[in-house]
C-alpha cells in the first residue's frame, strides 16, 4: 500500500500509544479463543446423547420402612401397576440413571483371573423391560428373557449369567472387532462369567465426566432392596399428566413406603450439566464483553489521534487528498496496529492454552479457532475505526488555514 | 490543595465526558468481573469452622492392593476401613476423634394419622459434636458410653424439632425408625457449616448437614443402611458382617490436636499400628499414613471447582485488558492536554505538583470505577446465584471485607494504570507546548 511507510513512520513517533492498544487486543484475542474453545468443548459434552429416551420418562425412589414388608412381591405388585396404567408404555426398577452422578461401576475383562486387566463400566440392573422402557436400540444380539431374571439379595457378590452391552463397551473390549463381542464369554469380578447376548448402539454412564461414559452393561437382576428406583416411560406427551398419577397410585396402594424424588429424566440433564451451562454463560459474557470494551477503547484512542492531528489532517485535505484517503489512512493504521497486536495474540494464545491443558488436562486448541480469533479481530479493528475515520475525513481543508 | 486538584479533576472529566465514561466503565467491568470470581472462591475456601480449623485433623491409610493401587498410586483411599476406624477409636491416642458416615432413613409415624418422614443421616460417634462444636439449643451430645452399649439415642436438627415437636424441647421423648425407638438427647440449633468440612468433596462440599445424628453403632448393628460412597478391593463379601471385615473403605475419620508435638505422636502411633497389621497380612504396600489439616483435605477432595479456578484466572486477565485500555486512554487524555501543562509549567508548577495533580484525576476514576465495579459485582453474582441454583446461596454474599478490598483493588489498578500517562504528562516540554499556541 502506498502510505505504508509513512503510516508506520508516524506510528513509530507515538509507540507507546499504539503498543497499548496492540497489547489490549493481543489479551483480547487470548482471552476470546481460548473461552471460545472451552465453550465448544463443553457444548460438545452436553450434545452427546444419552441413548435414552429423555422426553417422555421420569422416575422415582420408592423407600420401605415397614418392618415385616415382602419386597419381592412388592416390587411385582408395582410393576405390574405401574405398567398397566393407561398412558405407560414400560416401567422397570433400576439401580441407578444416566447423567444422574450416582451408580455403580465394575471392571469387566476377557479372561478369568485377578491378574487380568478390566475395562471399566457402568452397571445397570434391569429386567427385561428395559430396552423399552430406556428406548434403547438394540442393534444385535437379542433381549433377555423373563427367564434370564435373578434377585439379587443386598451383599450378594455373585453375577447373573447374561450380560447386554453398549458398543462403546464391545469396542473396548474387543478392540480388534466389536462386532465379535456378541456370543463371547466375558468376566466379572475377576472370574465371574457373563455371556454377551445382546449389543446396544448407546447408553451413557451415570457420570457425565467419566471418559468412559459410554461404556455400560445391562444385568439381569431385580434388587431385592428396602430402598429402589422406578425408572418409567410414557406415551409421547403425557409425562407431566401421569407423574402425580402414578405417585398417588403407589402412595396410596401402599402405606409401608414413601414415595419421594420424582424427577424427570430432561431435569436430571439440565442439574447433571448445570455447570457446564453456567460456566459457559459466564464465558459467553466476558467475550462480548470484552470484545466491545476493546472496540470502544479503539475508538476512544483513535478520536483522540484524531483531535490531535485535525491540522495536519486539514494540510494533507487542502495539498489534494481525497476523503477516502483519509479514511483509508486511518484503517490501514489501525490494521498495522491489529496486526501486531494479533501476532502477539497468537503467541499469548497458545500459551494461555499450554497452560490450561497442563493444569486443567484441557485438550490442545485448534487450529482453526486461532484463524477465526484473527479474523474476527481484524474485523472488529476496522469496525471500530469506522467511526474516527469517517470523522476525520470530514475535516474541512480550512482547517489548515485557521490558527496559525 | 486537595481540593483544588479534587475541583480541577471533576472539570477534566466532565469536560471528556464520554471519554471518562469508558474509562470508568471498563474499570467497573474489570472489577466486577474478578470481583465476582473472588467473592466466589473466597467464600468456597472460607474457614468453616474457625476456632478449631487448626485443630482438626483427618486420617488417610494406604490399606489397598498391592499390585493394583488406589488412584495410581498417589493417593491412599479417602476412607478408612470399619475395622481400621475402630481399632484407631479404641486407641484413644489423640485429645478427641471421631469417626461418621453418612446414612438414610425413614423416620415412622407413632400416631396413625402422621406421615412417614424420609430424612438424612449422619452416624457418628460421641465426640463428634464436641470436635465440630455443634451448637446446641437443647440438651447435648451422648455420653461416650453410648457409643460401646448401643443404647439408642438421636440428636435432631433444629428442623426437625421444628417439624416432629414443633420446636418445643423434645429431649426425653422418642422416634421410632425401624421399628425401634431412639430416644432425643438433644436437639442442634441452626448448624450449617460452608463448605460442609466433615463431609467434603466434589459435589457434596456446599450440601446441608443431616436431618439427625445417630450412633454409629445404628450402622454396624445394621439398624440404618448407610448411603456414602464405598471404595473396596479384595474378596467379594457376601453378608454385613465380612463386609465390615473387609478392605472396603467407607469410614470418616477425624482427630484433634491441642499441638504439633501431639499430631507426631499421632503419626508415629499410626506407623506403629500399620506395622502391628502387617503382621495379620494387610497393608502390603509402601507405608502411605496421612494426617491431613482441613485445607489440605478440601484441596485433596477437589472442594474448589476447577472451573471456578479457571473462571478466576480469566476474570483477571478480563481486568488485565480493562486496565491497557485504562492507560491507553489516560495517556491520549494527559498527552492531549499537553499545551495546558506546558502552560502551568511556565508559570511556575513543578513537576511534583503536576504529578499530584494527575494522579488525584486518576484515583477519582479508579473511585468511580469501584464503586460501579460493586454493583456490577452485586449483578454478577447475582447471576450466579440463577445459574448454579440454590445451593450457592451461601456463596454468593458480599462482606465488608470483600467490599473493602474491592475498592482498593479498583483504586490501585487506576492508579498504577495513571501513573505512565501521568509521568509522560508531567515530561512535556514547556517551549515547545508554548511555542504552538
Amino acid at each position: 500500500m502506498l502510505e505504508s511507510g509513512l503510516i508506520i513512520r508516524a506510528l513509530m513517533r507515538n509507540k507507546i500509544g499504539a503498543l497499548l492498544i496492540a497489547l489490549q487486543i493481543a489479551l483480547t484475542m487470548t482471552i476470546m479463543v481460548n473461552a471460545i474453545f472451552m465453550i465448544q468443548d463443553r457444548q460438545q459434552q452436553m450434545a452427546r446423547e444419552s441413548g435414552i429416551n429423555e422426553e417422555d420418562t421420569f422416575y422415582l425412589t420408592n423407600t420401605i420402612f415397614a418392618q415385616d414388608y415382602n419386597i419381592q412381591v412388592g416390587l411385582q405388585t408395582d410393576l405390574n401397576a405401574i405398567r398397566k396404567t393407561p398412558g405407560v408404555v414400560d416401567a422397570i426398577q433400576i439401580n441407578a440413571i444416566p447423567l444422574s452422578g450416582g451408580g455403580w461401576s465394575s471392571g469387566l475383562q476377557t479372561e478369568p483371573g485377578e491378574d487380568k486387566d478390566g475395562i471399566g463400566t457402568a452397571i445397570y440392573m434391569v429386567d427385561d423391560h428395559a430396552i423399552n422402557a430406556l428406548d434403547l436400540e438394540l442393534i444385535a444380539g437379542t433381549n433377555f428373557s423373563p427367564s434370564d431374571i435373578g434377585w439379587r439379595l443386598p451383599a450378594q457378590s455373585a453375577w447373573p449369567a447374561k450380560v447386554i452391552i453398549t458398543q462403546a463397551l464391545a469396542n473396548s473390549l474387543f478392540p480388534d472387532n466389536g462386532q465379535s463381542a456378541l456370543g463371547k464369554t466375558v468376566y466379572i469380578s475377576n472370574n465371574q462369567p457373563m455371556q454377551v447376548i445382546g449389543i446396544i448402539k448407546n447408553l451413557q454412564a451415570p457420570w457425565n465426566g467419566w471418559s468412559g461414559v459410554e461404556r455400560s452393561a445391562l444385568v439381569p437382576f431385580q434388587m431385592e432392596s428396602r430402598s429402589g428406583r422406578y425408572f418409567i416411560r410414557t406415551e409421547p406427551g403425557r409425562r407431566d399428566e401421569l407423574m402425580p398419577v402414578i405417585e398417588s397410585m403407589l402412595a396410596n396402594s401402599d402405606k409401608g413406603r414413601i414415595i419421594r424424588r420424582l424427577s424427570t429424566m430432561e431435569e436430571t440433564r439440565e442439574q447433571s450439566y448445570r455447570q457446564h451451562n453456567a460456566t459457559n454463560k459466564i464465558l459467553m459474557t466476558v467475550v462480548s464483553t470484552l470484545t466491545l470494551i476493546t472496540a470502544f477503547g479503539i475508538v476512544g484512542l483513535a478520536i483522540f489521534s484524531i483531535n490531535r492531528r485535525t491540522k495536519q489532517i486539514g494540510t494533507r485535505r487542502a495539498l489534494g487528498a481525497t476523503r477516502w484517503q483519509v479514511m483509508r489512512y486511518f484503517m490501514v493504521e489501525n490494521f498495522f496496529i491489529s496486526a501486531v497486536g494479533i501476532t502477539i495474540g497468537i503467541i499469548g494464545t497458545v500459551s494461555l492454552n499450554y497452560w490450561l491443558v497442563n493444569k486443567f488436562n484441557m485438550t490442545p486448541l485448534g487450529f482453526e479457532l486461532i484463524a477465526l480469533g484473527v479474523v474476527t479481530l481484524v474485523i472488529v479493528g476496522q469496525l471500530a475505526v469506522l467511526y474516527p475515520a469517517r470523522k476525520a475525513a470530514l475535516i474541512s481543508p480550512a482547517t489548515a488555514t485557521r490558527t496559525v | 490543595m486537595f481540593f483544588y486538584y479534587l475541583r480541577l479533576a471533576r472539570i477534566s472529566i466532565l469536560r471528556h465526558w464520554g471519554l471518562s465514561l469508558l474509562m470508568v466503565t471498563a474499570i467497573a467491568l474489570g472489577i466486577g468481573a474478578a470481583m465476582t470470581t473472588v467473592t466466589v472462591n473466597y467464600l468456597m475456601s472460607a474457614d468453616p469452622i474457625p476456632s478449631k480449623s487448626h485443630a482438626l485433623h483427618t486420617i488417610q491409610l494406604d490399606n489397598w492392593d498391592e499390585s493394583n493401587p488406589f488412584k495410581e498410586g498417589l493417593e491412599p483411599p479417602p476412607f478408612l476401613t470399619y475395622r481400621d476406624a475402630k481399632n484407631l477409636l479404641s486407641a484413644k491416642k489423640a485429645q478427641r476423634q471421631t469417626m461418621h458416615t453418612a446414612a438414610k432413613a425413614v423416620i415412622e409415624p407413632l400416631a396413625e394419622e402422621d406421615l412417614p418422614l424420609y430424612v438424612t443421616v449422619r452416624a457418628n460417634t460421641a465426640d463428634f459434636f464436641t470436635m465440630f462444636e455443634t451448637p446446641f439449643v437443647y440438651g447435648g451430645p451422648w455420653q461416650k458410653e453410648v457409643d460401646d452399649n448401643n443404647d439408642l439415642v438421636v440428636v435432631l436438627s433444629e428442623k426437625i424439632n421444628e417439624r416432629l415437636f414443633a420446636g418445643e424441647n423434645s429431649v426425653g421423648k422418642s422416634i421410632k425408625i425401624n421399628g425401634d425407638l431412639y430416644k432425643v438427647v438433644g436437639v442442634l440449633a441452626n448448624w450449617q457449616p460452608k463448605p460442609r468440612f466433615y463431609h467434603v468433596d466434589k459435589v457434596k462440599a456446599f450440601d446441608d448437614s443431616e436431618d439427625i445424628f445417630l450412633p454409629f453403632t445404628a450402622i454396624t448393628r445394621k439398624k440404618i443402611n448407610f448411603d456414602d460412597n464405598s471404595y473396596c478391593w479384595g474378596p467379594t463379601t457376601d453378608n454385613w458382617q465380612d463386609y465390615l471385615n473387609s478392605e472396603c473403605a467407607w469410614v470418616h475419620f477425624w482427630v484433634e490436636f491441642n499441638s504439633p508435638a501431639e499430631k507426631q505422636q499421632y503419626r508415629d502411633f499410626l506407623n506403629g499400628y500399620v506395622e502391628e497389621q502387617r503382621l495379620y497380612g494387610r497393608f502390603k504396600r509402601p507405608n502411605d499414613n496421612r494426617i491431613n489439616t482441613l485445607e489440605q483435605w478440601f484441596k485433596a477432595r477437589e472442594v474448589i471447582n476447577k472451573d471456578n479456578n479457571m473462571l478466576m484466572a480469566m476474570a483477571f486477565l478480563f481486568l488485565g485488558v480493562c486496565l491497557l485500555n485504562t492507560v491507553g486512554l489516560l495517556l491520549a487524555k494527559f498527552l492531549g492536554k499537553s499545551p495546558e501543562i506546558g502552560l502551568r509549567q511556565a508559570l511556575g508548577a513543578s513537576k511534583s505538583t503536576l504529578f499530584y495533580q494527575y494522579m488525584v484525576e486518576s484515583a477519582c476514576i479508579g473511585v468511580m470505577g469501584g464503586l460501579l465495579g460493586l454493583l456490577f459485582t452485586y449483578l454478577g453474582l447475582a447471576g450466579i446465584e440463577v445459574l448454579y441454583g440454590e445451593k450457592m446461596k451461601a456463596l454468593v454474599t458480599l462482606d465488608a471485607q470483600l467490599v473493602i478490598f474491592a475498592i482498593l483493588l479498583s483504586v490501585a489498578a487506576t492508579v498504577i494504570a495513571g501513573l505512565y500517562p501521568t509521568w509522560r504528562a508531567c515530561n512535556v516540554a514547556p517551549a515547545n507546548q508554548l511555542k504552538s499556541q
